[in-house]
């Protein structure tokens, strides 16, 4: 059992470094315009983002996907409950949510441009509206899910109101909320990358897409292993909250297997 | 105590309606340990879910201390079968009992003094910064037993508390309830469709009838107190007393004779 695992860790380490070493080995030789040395790419990621473009580029990105993301949560999480406590308002507004989850996000810049302008509050605002539709469908569908014996627990305690919401609801379906904060974090980052790309001064997306028109393509490659990074480690790092806030979830679950 | 007069219960309407209680009427006084005994599917988990006030009867009323229940009143206590789904995973022992007590007018220290009172009385203390599902089935039942007391209701319903657990187990937390009701004082209502514990814990018994469903008869149990897992099992007057129910059970099952019994 031991052995078996220490070679399934190897293997998990190894193959995403196997693919570094090719593409090292590869890109050394090959000569090509498009495909620049790895070693270029790393040396230019270096000398770009360690940490000379940190503060223009990448916390301005940083900041607008945080504040898209915060809003959706926050406005999804209160739709969500709301429609998922009554069925009526569930009734009324399916339609308008199904439609408004349909729209493709990026089909909202044209329209976010002529309102908002070019300037945060566009960015904000099309990374929040990407967002908000995986969080608030998953909010209803984990209110809805509550179990009914802990509603009846609550209702014969006299547990109503604020206290209900935030002592039985809210726990009850925070693994649903947590599923669909991960679908709207990846969501985020890509909205984040087409708005930069559309109408920006500064930002990584802006970064890529000018080093790409200049010819710049080191730098081009660099944007986008930045991308890549950032994109990882966001995960990582709700993966990690998830896994602090949920333990009970995990806990109660394996108990219930056994 | 608390008195139920004429109640009934059909869910669904017309032809589709299904009388699941037809009329029932029946007293428990204060103090007492009322145990509702009757075939599976007779209704008894609806009856208790009128009498706590979370389903409203179809006709008849439930009164508790002359005032008419229309919702869960604060002086019910109520322990569900679903123990693991009745106990909130995400808080831990003192907090599932906490729980209830936070809306009522009380300082901290009072607060924590009866969740405290409520863990060592169902002997749970060196477990109560634990979390339920590290706990077995048993002592599950017993941090809800132990929020029921914490809540100071001066009625208690049970339904069917003890019907997952292994046998020795619930002998265990047959005893346990015995002894805590004892040093609470509080009255119990509780429904089983095991004959052998309602013999057992009450101290009188309300047979109910296969749907749809009515008393059958009302028995006084005059076991002598306290009870006892093996002394009072021997006694013929317990021997007597589970015959009796379960013939009058059976006759009445056979003489409808029908199937869902």
């Amino acid at each position: 059992m031991n052995r078996r695992r220490a070679l399934l860790i190897a293997l998990e380490a190894g193959v995403p470094l196997a693919a570094l070493v090719t593409w090292w080995v590869w890109s050394a030789q090959a000569g090509s315009f498009y495909f620049p040395p790895l070693a270029d790419i790393l040396t230019t990621f270096a000398d770009t983002w360690v940490f000379e473009r940190v503060g223009s580029d990448v916390l301005p990105s940083l900041a607008r996907l945080a504040a898209g993301f915060g809003a959706a949560v926050v406005l999804g999480v209160a739709v969500g409950t709301a429609l998922g406590s009554f069925p009526l308002a569930r009734r009324v507004a399916g339609p308008l949510v199904e439609f408004g989850r349909a729209i493709p996000p990026p089909a909202l810049l044209p329209f976010a441009i002529l309102v908002l302008g070019v300037g945060d509050a566009m960015k904000v605002f099309v990374i929040a509206v990407v967002c908000l539709w995986p969080v608030l469908l998953n909010t209803v569908d984990g209110v809805r899910g509550v179990d009914p014996t802990m509603l009846e627990t609550a209702r014969v305690y006299g547990i109503r109101g604020a206290q209900r919401l935030r002592t039985i609801i809210w726990p009850a379906a925070l693994p649903q909320i947590f599923a669909g904060m991960r679908t709207s974090l990846s969501l985020a980052l890509i909205l984040m990358v087409i708005s930069e790309m559309v109408a920006s001064t500064h930002g990584i997306g802006y970064f890529v897409l000018q080093a790409q028109r200049s010819f710049a393509i080191p730098e081009m490659w660099s944007g986008i292993v930045l991308l890549g990074l950032l994109g990882y480690l966001l995960n990582a790092a709700l993966a990690l909250v998830e896994r602090r806030v949920l333990r009970w979830h995990r806990g109660a679950r394996s108990s219930a297997l056994q | 105590m608390l008195e139920v007069s004429g109640l009934s219960k059909t869910y669904g309407e017309g032809a589709r309606a299904t009388h699941a209680i037809a009329e029932l009427s029946f007293t428990v006084h204060e103090g007492e340990f009322v145990c509702v005994v009757g075939p599976s599917g007779c209704g008894k988990t609806t009856l208790l879910r009128c009498l706590a006030g979370l389903l409203p009867p179809s006709a008849g009323r439930v009164t508790l201390r002359g005032r008419p229940v229309s919702g869960p009143p604060e002086e019910v206590g109520f322990v569900f079968q679903e123990y693991s789904r009745s106990l909130m995973p995400w808080l831990s022992v003192r907090e599932n009992i906490a729980l209830p007590l936070r809306h009522k007018r009380l300082g901290r220290a009072e607060r924590d003094r009866l969740v405290e009172e409520a863990v060592e009385s169902v002997a749970l203390t060196g477990f109560i910064d634990h979390y339920p599902w590290e706990l077995s089935g048993g002592m599950q039942q017993r941090v809800a037993i132990a929020r029921a007391l914490a809540y100071q209701p001066e009625i208690l319903l049970m339904d069917e508390p003890f019907a997952s657990v292994d046998a020795q187990t619930r002998a265990d937390l047959e005893d346990l309830l015995l002894r805590v009701r004892a040093a609470y004082g509080v009255t119990v209502v509780f429904v089983t469709h095991d004959i052998d514990e309602a013999v057992y814990l009450g101290q009188r018994i309300v047979v109910l009838t296969p749907p749809p469903t009515s008393v059958q008869e009302v028995l006084d149990v005059t076991l002598p107190e306290p009870r006892d897992q093996v002394e009072t099992k021997e006694l013929p007057e317990f021997a007597h007393l589970r015959a009796h129910i379960f013939r009058s059970i059976k006759r009445r099952q056979s003489l409808q004779g029908q199937g869902p019994g």
